[in-house]
């Protein structure tokens, strides 16, 4: 018999977005509310495994074409990165530094270095669930 | 004033969670346990928007959001794999 499971997959399609939009929101409050990369990662890794659960293994796949290994490692890229880019100022490892940025539509706006680190945790964690989930997934 | 009614509401709340864990516990059949699951879920989300008005903050509400969304991802992931047998396929055969 053919499990016809139209409901569950128009339902993702629409629900997708609002995980990730509010995984986005976790990911960028986290500096002043309670939120951060850690978190924003494992929601946007939520918002795959629903799809992973609405669709399968090769269409998420052909959706979203990355080697999540890779990620993780670019993520882990971003984080040492961000550290040892304190070393050019001649300030001690991992020195972050901030500044109050003019920018055409957002007005002043504080931009800080430690987003760049939040983003290689985020990338980190989205890497190392979504590796853990697809093996599980793909063997027998 | 509003302090009793929350804490009556919250005192009403627990109740229902009792109900739903003698249902989670004596359910004869699993599908039963897993809706007492989303229910429980559910009762939790009530539960934190009421202790953060007793303690008349707003740093919790995106814990309501989140196991809301937790809530219904498990959830399908259970009935997905009470109905197929498997949680994520390889291939769809369509």
């Amino acid at each position: 018999m053919k499990i016809n499971d139209v409901i569950l997959q128009t339902a993702t399609k629409l629900v997708l977005f609002v995980i990730i939009l509010f995984s986005i929101h976790l990911f960028f409050a986290g500096h002043y509310y309670p939120g951060g990369g850690f978190i924003g990662g494992l929601m946007t890794a939520a918002a795959i495994v629903l799809l992973l659960l609405a669709f399968d293994l090769k269409t998420v796949a052909k959706i979203l074409p990355f080697d999540f290994k890779k990620v993780t490692a670019i993520g882990l890229l971003f984080a040492v990165g961000t550290g040892a880019g304190a070393l050019l100022f001649d300030a001690p490892f991992l020195t972050h530094a901030f500044t109050d940025a003019y920018l055409p539509l957002l007005g002043k706006t504080s931009l800080h270095t430690a987003v760049l680190f939040d983003i290689g945790v985020y990338l980190v964690v989205i890497g190392v669930t979504l590796t853990i989930i697809q093996t599980i997934g793909e063997s027998e | 004033m509003l302090e009793t009614v929350v804490q009556f509401a919250l005192l009403c709340i627990a109740i229902a969670m009792l109900g739903l864990i003698y249902r989670l516990v004596k359910g004869p059949t699993v599908p039963d346990r897993v809706v007492a699951l989303d229910a429980l879920g559910i009762n939790l989300i009530a539960v934190i928007a009421l202790v953060s008005i007793i303690l008349k903050t707003n740093a919790f509400l995106e814990i309501i959001l989140l196991i809301g969304i937790l809530a219904f991802i498990g959830t399908v992931a259970f009935s997905k794999y009470l109905e197929k047998g498997v949680i994520i396929e390889r291939e769809r055969n369509s």
